[in-house]
């Protein structure tokens, strides 16, 4: 099967006060029609950024955007505004982490969805605006009819994110980006709006982005996963790879600080201690090293990839010093 | 909407009475000054003097003379200038109204227009050559006064250029009311106009090109973007509409200002007999009548611009709307 979307060697690039910061190095993914890959990481690990360049919306004045990505084999990077808006919205929906601010302060609701559809198909006003109610019935807005009314101010976070996943869906889009959907909901709301986007994305036959730093979502909804860390991808491989056998030391880490499901919730969780390396480094070995509990004097040097079919890592660290560091929780 | 609308007219006839009362007090009651004696102005024989003092009753008290006051300003209209012996105060404001009305509101309809094209134009076209020209030339209008932008319209209208067939449609100084005519009014307006537009055009230019860029960087238009809509969708339709609020109080502020007298420069620079000359009269002539009258008018205007405003901001942002 050939990947919906196939990104390869990525590399962002911004304009700063201080020069060139490269914020995303050398970054590859793909996504597989009708698969959930989660991209995971800190805060500022380059996963909105990496998204945000693929489509064309971070200032082309300011960024410097390199490397190959395709979309249903075309390329589709540094295209002109003119071809990538026919792709936005249409085939490529995103969803953006702050449902707060993600919508037009002065438009109703249903017109910002209405006008979505109108911008890629040739429907009239009534039209758009019937498919923009039955879109807030599904993703379970209360009342639809008067909520295209609505002022994206008039409703509740949870309630506007549903808006915000509706318009989203409205072009029966291929691939949805989801940047952190949930993070700035509260957590009863994010469930059902993870379950609702699942839901959804199954529904419309659209592939799912889903970026988030949360490994909970991620073993919730994602069918593999990309973790990254100082704008690179660290470990790759399916759900099930990462979390029965990971490899690398800061997915380590990711794993070891999701609450457990059951039993008693442990007053702290165990973070990883320590900060990501600033953007503008440009030291050469692996930048978890200063974090990492197996860091070697030859991790100053640049790590190595780990490869095993489509469980990848960039480590040093191979299978048997792995095992004795970790021993892979094999299933029962 | 009409509630908040309603409520908000209210509020504006509550602040007006509040202002024509702190007015009278200024005026009037500002211990250790007899205001008989500063109505009647400078040199007053003191049987004049006496004879104010019947007339406005400022032996009796205050509340009464602040209802004399306002009879005589609203209802009766025979407020007299002393100064200008026996000048009718408030024909003379009404005359000199439509004057300023009219040289106000087509320099704003031009200055509104112009800034919108500016901000716009800039924003839209950020960090080329165009945004960084409309800029300059932006600064250049707010950095040139008005009286000396006028003086040279003069010249080159007026004399040096007005035999050719560039300037010679331009009437001599002085308003030509819409009653009279047309095109004459048009005429004699259209340079004045240009000539207060200029400044405002640059600051609302700027302060637009600004609001705009800062819109930009909003989460809002990044979905926008990601919608697919046009540029010009994304501009007029979404960066455009949020950066209108800011654009709005100056207008209200604005506006109020100029057509309470602020245009005062203009109006003399090309013999427009408005609000702004006649209270400049007045002060030079300690004329105090006329002085009451154009302050009492022109803080009404200032207040009804605001409601104005008020109501244009509900209009705008529906979070504004309760
Ligand atoms: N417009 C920008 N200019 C300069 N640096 C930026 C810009 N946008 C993002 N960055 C930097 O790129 C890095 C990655 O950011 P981002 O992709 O937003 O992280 P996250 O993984 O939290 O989504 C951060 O260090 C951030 O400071
Ligand atoms: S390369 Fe070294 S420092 Fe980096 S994660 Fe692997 S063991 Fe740790
Ligand atoms: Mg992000």
């Amino acid at each position: 099967m050939s990947p919906l979307l196939d990104v390869r060697n990525l590399r962002v690039a911004f304009a700063t006060d201080g020069g060139p910061v490269t914020a995303v190095h050398d970054v590859s993914f793909t996504v597989q029609p009708g698969e959930v890959l989660a991209i995971v990481g800190e805060s500022g690990s380059g996963k909105s950024v990496s998204l945000l360049s693929v489509l064309g919306l971070v200032d082309r004045r300011r960024t410097v955007v390199e490397g190959q990505a395709t979309f249903r084999g075309e390329p589709i990077l540094n295209l002109s505004e003119r071809v990538l808006r026919r792709i936005r919205g249409r085939e490529i929906a995103l969803i953006s982490q702050d449902p707060m601010t993600a919508l037009t302060p002065v438009h109703r609701i249903g017109d910002q969805i209405a006008e979505q559809i109108r911008a890629h198909e040739r429907v009239s006003r009534q039209a758009a605006r019937d498919r923009a109610v039955s879109l807030l019935r599904d993703v379970n807005i209360p009342m639809p009819e008067r909520a295209v009314d609505r002022y994206p101010h008039e409703l509740s976070g949870g309630m506007r994110q549903r808006a915000v996943i509706a318009m989203a869906l409205s072009c029966n889009p291929a691939l949805l980006v989801a940047d952190e959907p949930t993070t700035a909901l509260d957590t009863t709301v994010q469930a059902q709006v993870l379950d609702m986007l699942r839901r959804l994305s199954a529904q419309h036959d659209s592939s799912v982005v889903l970026i988030t730093h949360d490994m909970g979502v991620v073993a919730e909804m994602a069918t593999r996963v990309a973790v990254m860390y100082a704008g690179r991808i660290v470990e790759t491989g399916t759900v099930a790879e990462l979390f029965d056998d990971p490899w690398h030391p800061y997915t380590w880490g990711l794993l070891d600080s999701i609450p457990p499901l059951t039993g008693a919730r442990p007053r702290r969780l165990p973070s990883i201690a320590g900060m990501p390396p600033p953007p503008g480094r440009t030291e050469p070995g692996c930048p978890f090293a200063p974090r990492c509990r197996a860091a070697m004097p030859v991790c100053y040097l640049p790590p190595p990839e780990q490869v095993a079919g489509g469980h990848r890592a960039l480590c040093v660290l191979d299978a048997p010093a792995r095992a004795a560091l970790r021993p892979p929780r094999v299933a029962a | 909407m009409l509630a908040t609308i309603v409520a908000r007219l209210g509020q504006m006839v509550f602040v007006m009475f509040g202002i024509s009362v702190l007015v009278f007090l200024i005026f009037f009651a500002t211990p250790g000054s007899d205001p008989a004696a500063r109505i009647a102005g400078r040199n007053a024989s003191p049987e004049t003097v006496a004879q104010i003092r019947e007339d406005f009753g400022f032996d009796r008290p205050l509340p009464v003379q602040y209802a004399v006051m306002m009879k005589r300003l609203f209802v009766t209209q025979d407020l007299t200038s002393f100064v200008n012996r026996g000048q009718k105060v408030i024909p003379e404001v009404l005359d000199a109204i439509p004057a300023t009305l009219s040289l106000v509101s087509g320099a704003a309809v031009l200055w509104v227009l112009g800034s919108l094209t500016v901000g716009v134009a800039a924003a839209a076209l950020r960090d080329t050559a165009v945004d960084r020209g409309l800029m300059i030339l932006s600064l250049i209008g707010i950095s040139a006064p008005v009286f000396w932008l006028g003086e040279v319209m003069n010249l080159l209208s007026q004399s040096r250029y007005h035999d050719t067939w560039l300037f010679s449609w331009v009437p001599g100084l002085g308003y030509v009311p819409l009653s009279d005519s047309v095109s004459g009014w048009f005429k004699a307006l259209v340079i004045p106009w240009i000539t207060l537009a200029v400044l405002y055009i640059g600051i609302y230019g700027r302060v637009l090109r600004a609001n705009l860029i800062e819109a930009y960087s909003e989460d809002y238009i990044r979905t926008a973007r990601a919608k697919g809509l046009s540029p010009t969708r994304i501009m007029l339709r979404h960066a455009l509409r949020t950066s209108l609020l800011p654009f709005v109080t100056m207008f209200g502020l604005d506006f109020g200002a100029l057509v309470g007298g602020a245009a005062l420069l203009t109006e003399v620079v090309f013999g427009i007999n408005g609000i702004g000359r006649l209270t400049f009269h007045a002060l030079q002539n300690l004329d105090l009548p006329v002085i009451l009258a154009t302050v009492i008018y022109a803080s009404f205007f200032v207040v009804a611009a605001n409601a104005l405003v008020d109501v244009l901001y509900a209009v705008i942002d529906p979070r504004v709307r309760a």
